[in-house]
């Protein structure tokens, strides 16, 4: 591979880091660092997958990312939507998934209680 | 950067429908006018508390807050406040409630004293995706090391830099990148130390788990740099998820041509293999480590020859930190006088520190160098939970020594924590509070050098459980006042005769607590008294008899 | 996998032989090293048993003793001690009716100490195998030994 084409594969990344490509509308990201599983994050990420499909939300994706550092807040997930700020949870348990889903990612009301942090 | 002016403005539910969004626009216009938006940070919250006073705002570093908003009350704000500095009372609300709110608010990380460049891309990106990390730069910094650098050219960007060792030494990584490359040989060896093991740290964890090809780019940079082929990543055992991110990030590099043969066309060959560690703390230092990558027991030998000279199957090896390559990259990228202009004068750049203990926010935080102790533990950790008083912070883990309060103004950085008595370490930083007894954590250290020394060399190996034994009977109510004289000669000379680092610095631990809180050693040894109410003096129950006890039962 | 088809797996390399004791050592029920296995090991790398001995002791991961399907390690380091690393240790022994180092008559569960895990930020922590748990109480020790017994 030449440096080109390196940089290539970068604008292409980019985009589709930004959701730009219309592939998503939200992207939910779980920390998936070794604190985060410690503290449950598997289970999180499980349950956002079964209710993703249970209510066969096309425009929803989720991944996974490594350890942010917040250890005291694990289990921390970020939800990125085109053109709001990023909304940051901590804590968040199998229950609170349900409720993030149903009101923040289906009827756009975050869960206010448990956002830890909101960036541009 | 951090700004000068942090405001938090509530976007809960109630808020929002009492048009805290208005406010918010008006804010940054007012703001853009003013030409403060260099200065002053918008950040939208959850729900902040007091709903019926809403829309509300909170001002910091000063806490005001702000109820009842509207859209008018703000060009008054941005003028008085922001920009002359005189918060407007008249719509602040000033109680006790209040003042709590805007403490606890603060615990929660958000303002940008923290300054990520190793953890840049941790929690950013899916570590299992190369394209993710490609998309943040990655592979830029080697693609222009390969095409428009001379390898002397690499090696003098990191000198100028000023980047130390970041596992814990301090060595300036430049330095050590020379001295390997002036070795003539026709194989040398790139090895990335992964044996985190000084409890309290998991910096490195993070980076491997979060940013794998990070440390794969420095890795290769540094190779280039020193003229290596091969590179080996010596991961712990204990860290499994660490060894699984790290092993698909090798075969994605591979198949897109960033490890291997002729990377980026251009004649440079550099390939990564891992190797995993078993359980052997000692393995950390670099010889050990050197070692057990052999296929021996991890046991050190004497330096010099250092492994520069000879290293890895006697080859000439470099040896770094995860943490030191995951810096590399960016200095390429950015170049050195960037680097050097954060931190102070001998100590340049941002360290990763892990809080645990008795902090209110536990996990990762990097800052700049030459940040204080105090805004470390106190603003973003966020300072001792319940109510209790803090006590003393360990730094440096098992090699490192205590800060009491008197000193939690000192800047972290290398020469300073020194002249404390202690190191800047690997960067684990442990808080303890009223309830924890200096003794008892000094023991604790002890035992764990103890249990980890390899037993080759007598210092260590029969010194440490001398050492180990005389504060075990202190916690039992069994010292002698002579015995702390006794802990000081036996721990110097434990620091100058033992063969490797482990044995050199496990007495700091002890050392460090004597001088900071011999108080609390005198009270067990002449009064039988441990003012944390940790040790048991009559009947000190060992955690084997209770065991033993409860089989019984059951 | 049988033992020769382990070693196979591997370059008869000196270099190799903490990947070869892992291998062996994960893929025995009992999770431990028996004589056969070091002997086997000498045989492949051509050096003699106490040098693979010596290697094998000088590690705390290995075993030269059967242990149980789970090998429970608690953490207790610093960290995870001042935040009650000593509770959750009683409490397993005092479900599990063994002390440290032992295992349970069933075979299940055996119980180390271990050196620090690296999750110092959601203390106290345990390993078992190769999960990690946080945040313990007494009450999520319960159910996660209760989990790991129904998974039999």
């Amino acid at each position: 591979m030449k440096l080109e084409d390196l940089r290539r594969i970068r604008e292409k990344a980019e985009k589709e880091m930004k959701l730009r490509e219309g592939k998503a509308r939200i992207k939910i990201v779980v920390g998936m660092g070794t604190s985060g599983i410690a503290a449950g994050a598997r289970e999180v990420l499980k349950v956002f997958l079964e209710e993703v499909e249970k209510r066969d939300l096309k425009d929803v994706i989720v991944t996974q990312t490594g350890e942010k550092g917040l250890a005291s807040h694990e289990p921390v997930v970020e939800i990125h939507e085109e053109g709001k700020p990023v909304i940051v949870y901590g804590n968040v348990t199998p229950e609170l998934v349900r409720r993030i889903v149903a009101e923040h990612i289906v009827n756009g009301n975050p869960v206010s209680d448990y956002v830890i942090e909101v960036r541009e | 950067m951090p700004k000068r002016l942090d405001v938090l403005i509530c976007s809960g539910a109630a808020c929002i429908s009492n048009n805290s969004q208005l406010i918010r626009k008006k804010l940054e216009e007012v703001i853009t006018k003013e030409g403060l938006q260099e200065e002053v940070a918008i950040i939208e919250t959850g729900c902040m508390g007091p709903c019926e006073l809403g829309p509300v705002m909170l001002v910091y570093p000063d806490g005001s807050f702000y109820i009842r908003l509207k859209e008018d009350d703000v060009e008054e704000i941005v003028k008085e406040h922001f920009l002359k500095g005189r918060p407007v009372r008249r719509l602040l609300w000033e109680t006790p409630e209040a003042r709590k709110i805007a403490e606890e608010k603060k615990q929660i990380p958000f303002f940008e004293k923290q300054f990520k460049i190793a953890l840049a891309n941790c929690g950013k990106i899916d570590p299992e995706n190369i394209e993710e990390y490609i998309a943040t730069g990655g592979y830029e910094a080697l693609g222009k090391v390969l095409t428009e650098m001379k390898p002397e050219e690499v090696i003098d960007e990191i000198i100028k830099s000023g980047l130390r060792g970041r596992g814990g030494a301090g060595f300036p990584t430049g330095l050590k990148w020379k001295f390997t490359r002036e070795v003539q040989s026709d194989e040398k060896y790139v090895i990335c130390n992964a044996d985190e093991g000084d409890p309290g740290a998991f910096m490195d964890r993070a980076i491997l788990e979060g940013d794998p090809h990070s440390v794969l780019e420095g890795m290769a940079i540094a190779a280039y740099a020193i003229g290596a082929k091969q590179g080996y990543i010596y991961v712990r055992a204990e860290y499994p998820l660490a060894v699984k991110r790290l092993e698909v990030a090798i075969k994605q590099a591979r198949k897109y041509g960033l490890l291997g043969k002729n990377i980026f066309e251009t004649g440079f060959d550099f390939d990564v293999e891992l190797r995993m560690g078993a359980g052997a703390f000692v393995c950390g230092e670099e010889t050990a480590l050197i070692a057990s990558i052999e296929g021996k027991r991890g046991q050190p030998r004497p330096k010099p020859p250092y492994p520069a000279q000879s290293g890895l199957w006697g080859k000439p090896t470099l040896i770094n930190n995860v943490e030191t390559l995951a810096n590399v990259r960016h200095i390429i990228l950015n170049g050195a006088s960037w680097f050097s202009s954060i931190g102070t004068e001998k100590s340049k750049g941002t360290k990763v520190f892990a809080l645990s203990g008795k902090v209110v926010n536990t996990g990762l935080v990097e800052v700049p160098m030459g940040i204080t102790l105090r805004e470390l533990v106190f603003d973003i950790g966020g300072g001792v939970p319940n109510g209790k008083r803090f006590k003393a912070v360990q730094i440096g883990g098992p090699s490192g020594g205590c800060v009491p309060e008197e000193y939690l103004d000192t800047p972290v950085d290398y020469e300073s924590l020194k002249e404390l008595g202690t190191i800047m370490g690997s960067g684990g930083l442990i808080v303890l509070d009223e309830d924890d007894c200096m003794v008892n954590i000094a023991k604790f250290f002890l035992e764990f050098t103890m249990e980890e020394s390899c037993g080759q060399c007598v210092p260590c190996r029969v010194g440490l459980k001398q050492m180990y034994d005389i504060l075990d009977k202190i916690t039992k109510g069994e010292g002698r006042v002579e015995d702390i004289e006794l802990l000081e000669k036996l721990g110097k000379e434990i620091q100058t005769t033992s063969l490797c680092g482990l044995g050199q610095s496990a007495p700091n631990p002890v050392l460090s607590t004597i001088r900071y809180f011999r108080e609390e050693y005198m009270e067990h040894i002449k009064e039988e008294k441990c003012r944390a109410g940790v040790c048991q003096f009559k009947k000190k129950e060992k955690l084997e008899t209770v065991i033993e006890k409860i089989k019984d039962i059951i | 996998m049988k033992r020769e088809e382990i070693l196979k797996k591997y370059t008869p390399e000196l270099e190799n032989i903490l990947f070869i004791l892992h291998d062996l050592q994960d893929n025995n029920p009992q999770h431990y090293l028996s004589k056969e296995d070091l002997q086997a090991v000498a045989d492949y790398l051509n050096v003699p048993y106490s040098y693979v001995h010596g290697v094998a002791t000088f590690y705390s991961m290995f075993s030269l003793k059967p242990r149980g399907k789970y090998i429970i390690r608690v953490c207790e380091s610093p960290a995870c001690h001042l935040m009650g690393s000593s509770s959750v240790i009683y409490e397993l022994a005092k479900l599990l009716g063994i002390g440290i180092g032992e295992t349970t008559p069933d075979g299940l569960f055996t119980l180390e100490l271990s050196s620090c895990l690296g999750v110092c930020g959601v203390a106290p922590a345990v390993m078992i195998n190769d999960e990690v748990y946080g945040n313990l109480t007494p009450e999520k020790i319960r159910q996660i030994i209760e989990e790991k017994r129904r998974e039999k």
